[in-house]
């Protein structure tokens, strides 16, 4: 990895340049939550004022725009009996500012599905390598517990990468794309304060107060709880409603449904992200529903986070951002559900 | 100094520009684009269900539609939507699939109002097909239950049109009510094959049925096989084909050399909408076609 220092200023006129070239989102204020805290998201911004890299957390993540919730696939085009497919992918570039080291650990176990796996996805593939991605280190953000899954630092999967150092980022170059927009601004080399201020402040993160989870051996304990009534106390507070899926940086699963225009000359294959949680996703032709209590697909949930995926790719699918934990009505959070469920193995 | 930010167009990717061929996994491809395909014949096989012969249009993308018994296709009816239908005609011509549809929802039904020469869509071939292969040289049971015997009919062609290549074959074959029986006009063609054994047994007999009564497993007992010799096709809901694999094992053929298929409702076809995932398996990649011995490993599989 390529190392260089960027004062602020320069960075701020990196950004400029870059809102002249391309659209870039970042972690905006959109408002203030009834505990006076400011909410953010990740919009489109269209000067740099409007950027709030200090943010602590975002309800959604950036998810949306590898995957969004909505993706028309193909389009039909009907003329007389026949009719012709049309296709288009994703082909503008963006930058994609702001993002925490838990939300490129995503991106990156969502390469692993998308682009690595059978069957490469070009939608996925075609907006991932649109995207021009910057991401910053931060304070642990508060309920999230990245450390115990390793999400809280990241080498790989961005294009620059910041830390700050007071006056100037600790910039890490992950390819030759970040490398080239550095380079379009005053930026300096490494020297050996800089390394070890960057390194302190690694240490400083690493100190601050995280939640803990307990992922070890997970995988058997899931399997040798599967039918324990852990899942029905759970499953009883769940409210079905899927919005856990919907702010989860890693959750991917969809739906495709097809809707025909009102003249009947186009109609639109369209995918739409889905959850586990929701009372059909299993459901099959003729009625049949292999996960039909709350309890079987909130237990699925868990056991594609942390079994299957596990199983599949040698990690757990959860980054630890805890946004599931911070959106759900009825109060369920992964670090409650793990803990529980390791500690109901030793009793 | 301006900054530059080439565009990326995905479609310039050398592998996209590949002819369409499902069966290369690992390439990037146009995962939605699916084959023009036009409704040949259509035959009704009970009140529920009906066989749809279909040929894909274009003869390049013809030899691109290979696909071997067991595998599923996603059937696109442009205006409605897409479903997994699991392909029961002879593998030895390709682009050209018969599928037998049960009316069974949106999309089955409108299918079930289409005519012959209306124009759908097939993608795919999916999925793991059936061990042709390593079945060759031993005695095979072909078995389905219902619905099973979609899948499975691929399986029959096979070994049909391979006959010398198999030792002793039977087709067990059980279902609900004589009027239930799928692919009724075509047993007495089977029966005239020399040395195949074809059985049909149905639970609920109506006046004409002259037949044995039972549940499919009450066939095995008249059957002779050498265990360690035998493959099985094991093909029906899960309840039957549990029944059926215990039999089957309690009279010694390994839990690995018995193949069952099973289903889910795909939105995909390709290991990503995670809606026929099972525990970490897709049932669309890793199956629809599993060993015995993995499904009952499988938690929430039947």
């Amino acid at each position: 990895m390529l190392f260089r220092t960027l004062p602020k200023s320069e960075f701020t006129s990196m950004m400029q340049q870059m809102l002249e070239a391309i659209e870039v989102i970042a972690p905006k204020q959109v408002g203030v939550n009834a505990k006076g805290e400011s909410i953010h998201q990740f919009l489109p911004i269209q000067s740099v004022d409007q950027m709030d890299l200090e943010y602590s957390y975002t309800d959604l993540s950036a998810k949306s725009y590898f995957m969004p919730f909505e993706e028309v696939l193909s389009t039909f085009k009907f003329e007389g009996k026949d009719w012709s497919q049309e296709i288009t992918y994703w082909s503008q570039p963006r930058a994609i500012v702001g993002l925490h080291a838990c939300d490129i650990n995503a991106l990156l176990k969502m390469d692993k599905v998308f682009i690595k796996e059978f069957f490469p996805n070009p939608y996925y593939f075609a907006r991932r390598n649109n995207a021009f991605i910057i991401g910053i280190d931060h304070d642990p953000c508060e309920g999230g517990f990245c450390r115990s899954l390793g999400t809280d630092s990241v080498t790989r999967g961005f294009d620059l990468f910041l830390t700050d150092l007071g006056d100037k980022y600790f910039v890490s170059v992950g390819s030759d794309k970040g490398f080239n927009t550095l380079q379009q601004v005053k930026n300096d080399e490494v020297t050996d304060k800089d390394t070890q201020e960057y390194l302190e402040k690694r240490r400083q993160f690493a100190k601050k107060e995280q939640p803990s989870i307990n992922i070890k051996n997970l995988p058997n304990v899931l399997d040798m709880e599967f039918k324990s009534d852990f899942w029905k106390k759970w499953g009883d507070k769940c409210l079905s409603c899927g919005s856990c899926a919907m702010v989860c940086p890693t959750c991917y699963c969809y739906g495709i449904t097809e809707l025909a225009s009102m003249d009947f000359k186009v109609s639109r294959k369209t995918k739409k992200l889905y959850s586990c949680n929701l009372l059909d996703f299993s459901l099959v032709a003729g009625g049949h529903n292999f996960r039909p209590e709350r309890e079987n697909r909130l237990r699925y949930r868990y056991y594609h986070q942390h079994r299957g995926f596990v199983e599949s790719y040698g990690e757990p699918k959860c980054v630890g951002c805890n946004r599931c934990g911070r959106v759900c009505l009825a109060g369920i959070n992964p670090k409650d559900i793990i803990q529980e469920i390791q500690t109901e193995v030793k009793e | 100094m301006t900054m530059y930010f080439p565009q990326y167009d995905v479609t310039k990717d050398d592998q996209l520009r590949r002819p369409l061929d499902f069966n290369s996994v690992a390439t990037l491809k146009h995962v939605d684009r699916a084959f023009k395909a036009e409704i040949l014949n259509v035959i009704r096989l009970t009140e529920m269900e009906k066989l749809f012969q279909i040929r894909v249009i274009d003869e390049k993308e013809r030899e691109l539609f290979s696909f071997l018994p067991g595998q599923f296709t996603m059937v696109e009816v442009p205006g409605y939507g897409e479903m997994p239908i699991s392909i029961s005609s002879s593998e030895s011509r390709k682009g050209y699939v018969e599928l037998c549809v049960r009316n069974a929802g949106l999309v089955s039904g409108v299918l079930h109002n289409a005519q012959r020469g209306a124009v759908i869509g097939l993608r795919g071939p999916f999925g793991t097909h059936f061990p042709m292969d390593m079945m060759r040289g031993h005695n095979v049971l072909l078995i389905a239950g219902g619905l099973g015997l979609a899948p499975l009919r691929s399986a029959i062609y096979h070994v049909i049109e391979n006959r010398a290549e198999f030792k002793d074959a039977h087709i067990l074959y059980g279902a609900r009510q004589p009027d239930q029986l799928l692919f009724a006009y075509q047993y007495d063609e089977w029966r005239q094959i020399d040395d195949m054994n074809i059985q049909i047994i149905v639970e609920h007999p109506d006046a004409n049925w002259k037949g044995p009564l039972g549940m499919i497993t009450k066939l095995l007992d008249d059957i002779q096989f050498d265990p360690l010799d035998t493959y099985a096709l094991v093909i029906g809901p899960p309840v039957m084909f549990k029944f059926v694999c215990n039999k089957l094992s309690d009279r010694g053929i390994p839990m690995q050399r018995m193949f069952v298929s099973l289903e889910r409702r795909m939105h995909c076809g390709m290991g990503k909408c995670c809606r026929c995932n099972v525990g970490s398996t897709f049932t669309c990649v890793d199956g629809p076609v599993f060993d015995y011995w993995s499904v009952i490993n499988l938690i929430e599989a039947i």
